[in-house]
Formats: structure tokens, sequence, C-alpha cells
């Protein structure tokens, strides 16, 4: 029951807190509401015994991404009062269509179920120790987890090459 | 030690193809700091050897077949096949690409690493046996293609289809996420071959495994540009540089195609019966689409951006159709179809010279009377991507259409042809405006031997395949058995 009550507790500011994000006139606000977001979602983790990713999160996103992410927006100066409108005229349908889609969605999901044996097998597997998350990652999943690094890569390179000054 | 030197070696051989591109990739970008201005198409000829190098560890691999690295990566016929229909894409990308470069202004060696690396990650997607290996390949190939639409930095209309790719690139993304954890939530495992076998007992009535089915479907047909999920296709294939465009057209669509036949008609298998009538569904809408707008261009970027919309219908009606001859159809169109746009690309990145565009229809008027060769080889691409024999798009729709008719799918088959017969009128366009216009100014071409290599290259494989398909196509059916 607590544990319910405590899933609620997080899904319902991570849903609140990424509206307020998207809706929010001034972008510094939005970056604070997404951070407020990845504190819940790290919750979420928690209640799913993955502590690691939980921490992951929190330093990685929360911490590094985030507060990358307020400078840069802080650095561009974007002038607050003139700040154009985050919608565009067309927000009302866009809205409905989303509406209706996660009315779609959530239908299908009430009425579907997750066999009974679902889900237990990530919980036995205690993905929350480092040292056996590791392992799983430098074993059973070796190649993903390279692939991973080659798309660091090639993110690091685009950037560099897209964000370097043209030299005339 | 040497023994486990051995050993790691050993472990390694599967994915050598991949590994070489990688390597090659990553040395592309170290030599770049060393190699001159001047000289940067060196750096092309070193991808391009580097590709072939991959080819051969291929073909070296041809026996050997299995599920490696904890099945996270498969080795068989079926991703043999589309690894060299990659690396004909490669190859032919490299190739636009060299003089294109160099007339842009964009000679720069991270150009051809991004394309490695793109490579690599569809040679992945190909290989791939387990739903996190496909996502990885796809965002490897995604986002080394989101920088190279965007590489001409000075150009607003570059910058606009990188960042119009990446947003809705990243969105389609996330839809396959959900779609992917909807399965891993049920079947407690991200093989594919794991949730085949789940599939096989469950209960399909569970309106869950339908939402599964129905995002991944949704997000596949991003990737590979099926209507309604198209509409980044002509702004993006417009505004990213035209050797971008051409290499884009073909690689990741093929890939696309890859990961769609590997995940329906196998690890979804047991769906078949939904998964079909909605792929039908989207076919006729895609080519509905693509060829209907396709009239109105008078860009022939845009033209042949709606003409690739098409082309996935036509091939999506291959996986309706389904079966042995089916997914064998699909497999031979879609290499079809990368050749012969990449060879029409080429004419077009011909007509490309500093000041000028180039990019509209009228641009080509006059083509068959000063430039003879040059207009004879789009003749040849526009009368293939129409489908009108001896040339190779005529066979791979015959193919698709044949598929669709023995799987008793006759009306599918029959709007398949009805939008391709409207199709003539956009590509014959481009043949009429070559041959019946006056030209307006003198004309020189932007020719270059790499850009020649391709196109005879191009030219050849469609007369080839159009005259004696039977190569190709048998070589798709004997690489069908892993998946069916």
């Amino acid at each position: 029951m607590l544990h319910k009550a405590i899933f609620i507790y997080f899904a319902a500011v991570c849903i609140g807190s990424a509206l307020l994000m998207i809706t929010r006139r001034n972008p510094v606000h939005s970056v604070l509401f997404m951070l407020l977001l990845f504190f819940h979602i790290a919750g979420l983790f928690v209640l799913l015994n993955a502590e690691f990713l939980a921490a992951v999160q929190l330093i990685v996103y929360a911490g590094a991404i985030l507060i990358l992410y307020l400078f840069v927006v802080m650095l561009l100066n974007v002038d607050r009062e003139s700040a154009a409108p985050r919608a565009n005229r067309y927000w009302p349908w866009l809205t409905l269509f989303g509406l209706l889609i996660s009315a779609e969605i959530s239908f299908l999901v009430l009425r579907g179920s997750f066999p009974a044996d679902a889900g237990q097998q990530p919980m036995t597997l205690a993905v929350g120790s480092v040292r056996d998350l590791g392992i799983e990652l430098y074993t059973k999943y070796l190649v993903p987890f390279e692939i991973a690094s080659v798309i660091l890569l090639v993110g690091l390179v685009g950037a560099v090459m897209l964000a370097k000054k043209i030299k005339d | 030690m040497p023994s486990t030197l051995q050993e790691f070696f050993t472990l390694m051989t599967p994915i050598y193809p991949e590994v070489v591109v990688i390597t090659v990739a990553l040395t592309v970008l170290l030599l770049d700091l060393f190699v001159r201005k001047e000289q940067k198409s060196s750096l092309g000829w070193y991808s391009l050897a580097g590709v072939i190098i991959a080819a051969l560890a291929t073909f070296k691999l041809m026996g050997v077949t299995g599920s490696f690295f904890a099945g996270t990566f498969l080795l068989d016929r079926f991703s043999v096949y589309f690894k060299f229909s990659f690396y004909v894409a490669c190859s032919l990308g490299i190739l636009v690409s060299i003089n294109y470069l160099k007339i842009e202004d964009i000679h720069r060696g991270e150009y051809y690493a991004l394309m490695l690396f793109a490579t690599a990650g569809m040679m992945l997607m190909a290989s791939a046996g387990d739903l996190i290996t496909i996502y990885l390949g796809l965002e490897l190939m995604a986002m080394s293609i989101y920088v190279l639409a965007g590489f001409m930095r000075r150009d607003s209309r570059s910058n606009e289809a990188a960042i119009k790719y990446l947003l809705l690139g990243s969105f389609s993304s996330g839809i396959m996420l959900y779609g992917m954890s909807l399965l891993y939530g049920m079947s407690g495992t991200t093989n594919l071959a794991g949730i085949h076998a789940f599939l096989r007992g469950a209960d399909l009535a569970n309106p869950m495994v339908f939402l599964a089915m129905i995002m991944l479907i949704v997000s596949f047909g991003f990737k590979i540009a099926a209507a309604p999920f198209h509409m980044w296709v002509p702004d993006v294939y417009e505004g990213a540089p035209t050797s971008v465009t051409a290499f884009m057209s073909a690689g990741p669509k093929i890939a696309g195609f890859a990961v769609l036949l590997r995940v329906f008609s196998y690890a979804l298998q047991p769906l078949q019966h939904d998964v079909t009538t909605i792929i039908a569904g989207i076919a006729v809408l895609t080519m509905a689409v693509g060829n209907i707008i396709a009239l109105s261009q008078t860009n022939i970027k845009r033209m042949l951006a709606y003409s690739s919309i098409a082309h996935a219908g036509y091939a999506l009606v291959g996986i309706a159709a389904g079966g042995p001859e089916g997914v064998a159809s699909v497999m031979m169109y879609v290499f079809i179809y990368a050749v012969m746009n990449m060879g029409a690309f080429g004419i077009v990145i011909m007509l490309r010279r500093s000041g000028e565009r180039g990019e509209e229809i009228k641009d080509f008027a006059g083509l068959g009377k000063t430039n003879k060769m040059a207009a004879f080889f789009m003749l040849i691409f526009m009368f293939s991507l129409t489908g009108i024999p001896p040339t190779a798009g005529f066979m791979g729709k015959f193919y698709i259409f044949k598929a669709a008719i023995q799987a008793d799918m006759v009306w599918l088959a029959v709007v398949g042809v009805i939008f391709s017969a409207i199709s003539a009128y956009f590509y014959l366009r481009v043949i009429m405006v070559m041959y019946m216009s006056e030209p307006q100014a003198e004309f020189k071409l932007a020719t270059a031997p790499s850009l020649a290599i391709a196109l005879v290259f191009s030219l050849v494989t469609v007369i080839y395949i159009g005259v004696y398909p039977d190569n190709v196509l048998n070589f798709a059916r004997a690489s069908i058995a892993a998946i069916l």
C-alpha cells in the first residue's frame, strides 16, 4: 500500500513537472522543472530496486547534464520578458490529439495485462548492484556496450564539427 | 599471454567487418589532422578501401552462421545480404561525395568518418539479435546522419534539415523504446528469439501486445519514410547536402527494412495476421502520398524525396505479402532502389556547380542536346525508377507484385500498378524536359572520375539486374532461411 502511494506521488510529480517544463515562458524555469522531473524519475528507479540507475540518474543527468543546460541557457542570455510564446497557434488541436493518443494508450494498457511472472526476472537479478550490472555489461551486453561508446564518440565529433568556428 | 589473445581474436571473428569499418572511421578522424585541405579526397578513397576490406571480411565469413555475444549479435545469410547492400550504398555515397564536397567547399575528413559510422550502425542493425542491439545500431546510424544533414553549416536549409531530422528522429526513437519496453515487460527478455518463443505461447488478444506492435510499426515506419510518418522527408532531403541525401535515401532505408523484416517476419511472426493488415494499409497510403504529391514538385530533390516515399510503399507491399517470396522480393527491391536512386542523385550532383544550384527540374532543360551522355544515364535511371523494362526497377516491382498476387492480395498488386502508372508522369517529365526543351544557357557539368565510377557502376547494375535478375534474386532467396 505504502509502495503504491509512493509510486503515485513520484509519477504524479513527474507528469506535473514535465507539463510545467514545456509550458513555462522563462527557459530557466523550464530547466529547473526538468531537474525536478529527473529527481522524481530517480525515485521511480529506487522503487524498482534499481539503486544504481537512480544514483546514475542523479549524478549524470541531474548533476552534470542539467547544470550544463542551465549554464547554456544563462549564457545565451534569453530575454525573459520578450521570450516568444511556447505554443504556436495550433496548440489546442495538438493538445487534443495528444490527449486522444494518451487515452488510447491508457485504454489499451488498462485492458491489457502483463503475464503474472513478468517483472520477476529483473527483480531477482539484483540489477541494483554495481557489480552485477558491470558483469552483465561486460559479458552479455558487450556488443551493445561498445556500440554505445561509438555513439558517444559520434556525438562528440558531430558537436565539435557543427559548433566549431567557421574560418574564412 | 598468447592464449588469451588468441581467445580474444576468436571471440571477435564474427564482428570483424564492423570492427574494420569503425577502425577505418577512427583512423580517418586521425588522418584528417595531417591531410591538407586540397587533398581531402584521398580520405575518401581511403574510406572506400576500408569498405572494400570490410566487404572481403564479410565474404570470408559467409560460411559462418550462428548467434554470438549471448545472442545480441547474429551472423547469418540474411545479415550478409544486407551488409553487402550497405557496402554498395556506402561506396556509392563516398564516390558521389568526393567532387561535390569540393564544390560546396565543405571537404572535411569528418564527413567520411560519419558516413562510415553510419554504415557500421546499419550493419549492426542487420545483424542484431536483440532489441538493444537494434536500438543502439539505429541510433549510431541516425546520430551520424543528423550531423551529415547539417554539414553545410553556412546554409540555413541544411541547418533546418538537421534540426528537423534530429527532433523527429528522437521522437520516433522514443516511441520505439516504449514499444520495446512493453515487449520486454511481457516476455522478460529483449532477445528476438526469446520474444518469438514467448509470443508463440502468449495470449495474443492481450491489448498490450497490440500496443507494442503498433509502436514498433510507427517508429520503423518513420525510419523507412512510410506515410503517415513521412512529414520530415521532403524538407530534410531538400536541405541536406545532395550527396548526403543520396546516401540517406539508400542506406538507412535498407537498414530500416532489414530490421522491419527481422522483427516482424521473425520475432513478431505469431502476430502475422494483424501486422499484414496494418502494413497493407500503410503501403497503400504511402504509395498514394508519395506518387500524388510528387506530381506537383518542381525541385528535383523534393521530387526524389516523394519518390523515395513511394518506393517505400512498394517495398511494404512485399512485406504485407509475406512468405519466402515476399521477403525475398523486398530484399531485392530495396537493393535495386538504392542503386538506381543513387544513380539519379549522381546526375543531380553533376548539375551542381559553384554559384548555381541546378536543383530545379527546369535546370535539366536541353541536357539531351548539350550533354548526351549525362542525359542518357538520367534516362535509364528515370526508366528504372518508373519500372520500365529492361531495367532493374521493372524486375523489382515485378517480383513484389508477383509475391502479392501469390499471397492472395491481388487488390494490393493492382493498387501498386496503378500508382506506378501515375509515377510515370513525374519521372518521364524529367526525360521530356531533357530531350524536348531547348537548352537555356551554356552548360558545363561538374564531372569527376569518382562520380563517373559511381554512375557507371549504377548504370551497369541497373541494366544487369534488369536483364538477368536471377543472381540477386537467388542470393536473396538463399538468405531468408534465417528469419522464416
